[in-house]
C-alpha cells in the first residue's frame, strides 16, 4: 500500500511545491514514514538544455571524484552544488544530495538516434552499478526528483519543495516492504525524462527485467519500480509508441476482448500483445509515468489498486484517494474513477 | 561355457482363491506369461514386462507382481543392471535397446525449484473469478512495432505479423510417429489436441489419411530420413517441425524395425512394406548451421511463408549457443527435447548417459537469447520428462513458451512406462501395430482421458498463476522470480538464473 499523487497543468503554468506537499501529507494512512518524493517538471528554466542530474553521495570525498571522471569524460558539468536542504527533525540525514547541470558530448558515440541521451542513459547505469556511495536518481531536462526516507511532509521541508515551481508534480507516500529506509528506494523512479510513481507490487518483475535487461538497461534499485521507468523508455522512446500504445503494452486487453473487435483493430492489439508480451505488467499496481510533454496514469488489467482522476479547468490529477485532491482542489470539477488498464493522459495544449 | 540364465526382472503369481479363471490375463497378456493347461493358469514370470494389463484388467485383484523377486550380493558399484547388461552383451555381441526415457537415477532438477504465492502485500487472483489467460502464441515475434502514415494522416500498423500457431493452453503433445505408435493411438492424441486447442506433432512418419480431419491441430516432422515427406504432407501441418535430434538418443538417427512396417504404415511413410526404416544420425543436407537456414528457407518457400517452422534439437552440452544460431535463421521456434526424453527405441548407452536436462538447457537457452536481446523474437518449446502442471509452471519460468508432453500423454492411454515399446508387443495397443492389439484402444474414451489430462494440468496452471498473482502465461514466461531453488548447488543456481529458498 502506498499513496500517489500527480497533477499537470497543461497551459504550463507552474505550481509551487505547497499544495502537493498537503495532498500527500493526507495519505499518510497509505505510508509508513519510510519513504516519499516529490518530482517537478519545468522547474530549472535557468539550464533549458542541460541534463539535472541529481545524485545522492554518501561523502563527497571517493565517490564524488569518481562521478565527476566519468562526468568529465562524457561531456560538460556547466553547474554543479549541493541540492539545498534544511534539517528537519524527524529525518536523519542518511546520504548529500548534490546536483550537476550536464551537457553530453554527442559526437563522442555513433550508432544512436538520440546520442545526449543515450549517453546519459549509459551514465546512470555506470554510475549506479559500479561507483558505490553514488546513485543517480534524476537525470532530466529541466526537472527534478527530490526524495529521502520519512513521511511526506518532513521529506518536502527537506528539500522545501514549496521554492520549486513545475508544471508537472507527481508524488508518491511509500509503505515499503522491500528496502526500508533507503533513500534510493522511495519513489518517484526517473530516467531521463521519465518519472513514475507507482503503488503495487509487480507480479511480473522477473519477466520484465530480463526483457530490460536484454535491451541494455541495468536494474540497480532492488526494486520493481523502475522497471516501468525502463519500458517507457524503451517502447516510448527507443521504440517511439505513443502513451496510449505504451499503457496498452504494459496492460492490454484481454484476448476476449480482443477477439470482438474489428479486424483491423483485433490486428493492430494482436500484435502489439505478442511484440510485447514481455513488458505486459501483472500483479496489482497504479502508476501515473510523467514526461516533459503530460503524464499518465493507469492500472493493473483488473484495477487492484485504487486510481481516482480529477479536472479542474486546465488542471487534471491522478490519485490512489478523491481526499487528496480535494485537499490539493478544493474547487475540483470532475472527479472520476478510470477503468482497469484505461490510460488517462494530460498533455499540454499547444 | 553357458552363461546360464539371468534372474527374474519381476514374478506374477495369482491369489487361487480370489482368482475365478476368467481368463482375461491369460487374453491380455501380449508377452505370453499366461497360459492355460488343463483349466490351469501357468505363469512364466520370465516374459512379463510389468505393463500391468493383466493386473488393471483383473477382476478379483488376484494377480501380484513383485521386482526384483531374486537378490545379488549386493555391491554399490556393481549393481544387478550392470553386471546383467554385461551378460547380455557378452552373449549377443550387440547394443542394448531401451524403451522410454532416461532410466539413471539422476537428481530431478524440477523437484529441487518451489513456486511462489502472493501473501498480503499483493492479493492472489481466483481464476474462477477472474480472467486468466494462458493463450499463448508460436512463432516469430517482431522485435519491435512499426508505423506508417497514411495519405489522410492516419497513423497505420506497418509491422506484418509472421503467422504463428495460437494455443489454449500451453502443452502440446510432442512428436510420436505412426509407426512407433498405433493409429488409434495417434488419432486418441489428435481428437484431444483438437478438443483442448492445442497442437500435436505427426513424428517422423506421415500423416496417415484418417489424420486428415485434425490436421489443423497437428504439426508436421521433417527428419533425417524423411519418410512420408511430400508437398500434400507439408501443406496439411499446421506447423513444420525439422527434427535434427532426439534427448533420448542425441547424435544419433533412428530405426523402425520392418516387422512394425505393415502396409498401412508402408504407405504413409512411404517406404516398401516390411522394410526398415532407417533415418540416418545426421540430415544429409545439412552439414552446418547455415545449411538448416537454408531448409528452413526451402520448407517456408515450398509452404509459401504461411506456415510456422520449428527446429527441434536435443538439449547438448552447448544447447543455448546452438539455439541462438537456429534463432538467427527463419526458424519461428526452437525446440529443446532434455534428457529424459521418451523414445520408443534408443540405445541404452545414449538414453540413459547422452544430453543434459530439460530444465538446465531451457533456462541456459532462454538467458543466451535474452543476452543477445532476440529471445521474444521466437519461441521455446521444452520437452523431456514434463509429468505434472508443476514441472510445466517450472518450465515456463525458466523460460519455455510452451511444452511438449509425450510418456505423459501415453500414460493417459494406459501406459505404465514398463519401457518395451521396442518390441511392439505393447499391450495397451500404443507402441504396437499388432491389429488385435491396437484395437484395445478405443479414439473415443482415449481422447477423452488424454484431453482429460490437458485440461487437469490447464486448470491446476491457472491456479498456480493466480496463486502467483499473475493473470497472463506471458508474465509467467522466463520469470525466475517466482522460482526457488531448494537445495541446488550454486553452480546450478547460476545456470538457472534462480536464487536459493530465503533468498
Amino acid at each position: 500500500m502506498c499513496g500517489i499523487i500527480g497533477v499537470i497543468d497543461r497551459t504550463r503554468a507552474r505550481m509551487d511545491g505547497s499544495s502537493i506537499k498537503k495532498a500527500l501529507s493526507l495519505m499518510n494512512e497509505r505510508g509508513s514514514g519510510e519513504g516519499a518524493g516529490y518530482v517537478a517538471y519545468g522547474i530549472y528554466p535557468d539550464y533549458p538544455d542541460c541534463y539535472a542530474i541529481h545524485v545522492f553521495f554518501d561523502n563527497l570525498v571517493e565517490p564524488k571524484s569518481k562521478v565527476d571522471e566519468v562526468l568529465h569524460k562524457w561531456g560538460r558539468i556547466v553547474h554543479q552544488e549541493e541540492i539545498p536542504t534544511y534539517e528537519q527533525p524527524c529525518l536523519k540525514r542518511e546520504h548529500i544530495p548534490w546536483r550537476y547541470f550536464y551537457k553530453p558530448y554527442t559526437e563522442f558515440i555513433v550508432g544512436s538516434n538520440n546520442p545526449a541521451e543515450d549517453i546519459v542513459k549509459h551514465l546512470v547505469m555506470t554510475v549506479n552499478s559500479t561507483i558505490p556511495g553514488a546513485l543517480i536518481f534524476s537525470s532530466g531536462i529541466n526537472l527534478g526528483v527530490f526524495k529521502a526516507a520519512g513521511w511526506p511532509e518532513d521529506v518536502a521541508d527537506f528539500y522545501r519543495i514549496e521554492d520549486y515551481k513545475g508544471y508537472i508534480w507527481l508524488a508518491h507516500n511509500r509503505y515499503p516492504t522491500n528496502t526500508p529506509g533507503w533513500w534510493g528506494g522511495a519513489h518517484p523512479f526517473n530516467l531521463l525524462d521519465w518519472a513514475v510513481v507507482h503503488n503495487g507490487e509487480i507480479t511480473s518483475y522477473g519477466t520484465n527485467r530480463r526483457y530490460v535487461e536484454s535491451n541494455g538497461y541495468k536494474c540497480t534499485m532492488s526494486t520493481d519500480t523502475e522497471v516501468v521507468a525502463y519500458l517507457f523508455d524503451l517502447l516510448g522512446r527507443r521504440h517511439g509508441l505513443p502513451s496510449e500504445m505504451v499503457v496498452e503494452a504494459m496492460a492490454p486487453p484481454f484476448w476476449d476482448e480482443i477477439d470482438m473487435l474489428p479486424e483491423k483493430e483485433q490486428k493492430l492489439k494482436r500484435t502489439l500483445r505478442l511484440t510485447y508480451g514481455p513488458a505486459l505488467m501483472n500483479g496489482p499496481f497504479a502508476i501515473v509515468v510523467a514526461t516533459s510533454k503530460g503524464i499518465v496514469g493507469f492500472t493493473d488489467r483488473i484495477k487492484l489498486r485504487p486510481l481516482v482522476v480529477g479536472e479542474n479547468g486546465s488542471r487534471l490529477y491522478i490519485s490512489s484517494e478523491e481526499s487528496a485532491i480535494r485537499v490539493m482542489d478544493p474547487d475540483v470539477k470532475t472527479i472520476y474513477m478510470p477503468r482497469a488498464g484505461e490510460p488517462v493522459i494530460g498533455r499540454f495544449v499547444q | 561355457m553357458s552363461l546360464g540364465s539371468v534372474p527374474l526382472k519381476y514374478k506374477i503369481s495369482i491369489d487361487r482363491d480370489q482368482c475365478m479363471k476368467c481368463m482375461r490375463c491369460v487374453d491380455n497378456c501380449s508377452y505370453g506369461v499366461y497360459r492355460v493347461e488343463d483349466d490351469r493358469i501357468l505363469i512364466d514370470s520370465r516374459r512379463c514386462t510389468a505393463c500391468h494389463r493383466c493386473i488393471s484388467m483383473c477382476p478379483r485383484d488376484a494377480i501380484m507382481l513383485q521386482e526384483k523377486p531374486v537378490d545379488y550380493r549386493s555391491h554399490p558399484l556393481w549393481t544387478a543392471e550392470a553386471r546383467e547388461d554385461i551378460i547380455n552383451q557378452a552373449r549377443t555381441g550387440k547394443i542394448i535397446l531401451a524403451g522410454m526415457g532416461n532410466a539413471m537415477d539422476y537428481p530431478i532438477i524440477f523437484d529441487r525449484l518451489v513456486l511462489d504465492a502472493c501473501q498480503v502485500t499483493n492479493p492472489s487472483i481466483d481464476p474462477l473469478r477472474e480472467p486468466m489467460e494462458l493463450r499463448t502464441y508460436l512463432g516469430k515475434k517482431p522485435a519491435k512495432l512499426e508505423f506508417t502514415k497514411s495519405d489522410k494522416g492516419d497513423i497505420e500498423l506497418k509491422t506484418e505479423l509472421a503467422p504463428n500457431l495460437k494455443l489454449e493452453t500451453p502443452i502440446m503433445i510432442g512428436h510420436m510417429s505412426y509407426g512407433a505408435i498405433s493409429l488409434n493411438a495417434q488419432l486418441s492424441l489428435a481428437k484431444a489436441v483438437a478438443k483442448t486447442g492445442t497442437f500435436m506433432g505427426t513424428g517422423e512418419g506421415g500423416m496417415h489419411e484418417s489424420l486428415y480431419p485434425y490436421q489443423k491441430n497437428m504439426i508436421v516432422q521433417v527428419a533425417s530420413g524423411r519418410f512420408g515427406v511430400d508437398i500434400n504432407y507439408l501443406e496439411r501441418g499446421a506447423a513444420i517441425e525439422i527434427k535434427i535430434g532426439q534427448g533420448a538418443k542425441p547424435g544419433i538417427g533412428g530405426h523402425l524395425p520392418g516387422e512394425k512396417v505393415c502396409s498401412d504404415v508402408s504407405c504413409t511413410r512411404m517406404i516398401p512394406l516390411g522394410s526398415d526404416a532407417i533415418s540416418p544420425a545426421p540430415h544429409h543436407d545439412i552439414y552446418s548451421i547455415e545449411d538448416l537456414a537454408q531448409l528452413v528457407r526451402s520448407l517456408k518457400e515450398a509452404t509459401e511463408w504461411k506456415k510456422p517452422i520449428f527446429v527441434k534439437i536435443a538439449a547438448v552440452h552447448n544447447v543455448a549457443a546452438i539455439a541462438a544460431g537456429i534463432a538467427r535463421s527463419s526458424a519461428d521456434a526452437v525446440v529443446i527435447d532434455g534428457f529424459r526424453g521418451g523414445t520408443g527405441a534408443a540405445p541404452k548407452v545414449f538414453r540413459d548417459n547422452v544430453g543434459i536436462p530439460i530444465e538446465a538447457a531451457v533456462a541456459a537457452v532462454d538467458q543466451k537469447l535474452n543476452d543477445q536481446g532476440i529471445r521474444n523474437e521466437v519461441s521455446v518449446i521444452a520437452s523431456g520428462g514434463i509429468r505434472n502442471s508443476a514441472d510445466l509452471a517450472k518450465s515456463i519460468a525458466l523460460g519455455a513458451d510452451a511444452v511438449y508432453i509425450g510418456t505423459a500423454s501415453l500414460i493417459a492411454l494406459g501406459c505404465r512406462v514398463c519401457g518395451n515399446c521396442y518390441r511392439g508387443l505393447c499391450p495397451w495397443g500404443i507402441a504396437t501395430q499388432r491389429p488385435d492389439l491396437v484395437d484395445r484402444i478405443d479414439t473415443d474414451v482415449g481422447s477423452q482421458n488424454v484431453a482429460n489430462l490437458i485440461h487437469a494440468w490447464t486448470l491446476e496452471l491457472s491456479e498456480l498463476m493466480g496463486a502467483a498473482g499473475i493473470n497472463s502465461i506471458e508474465s509467467l514466461r522466463g520469470n525466475r522470480e517466482r522460482l526457488r531453488g531448494y537445495m541446488l548447488d550454486e553452480g546450478m543456481l547460476n545456470v538457472l538464473k534462480v536464487d536459493p529458498v530465503g533468498a
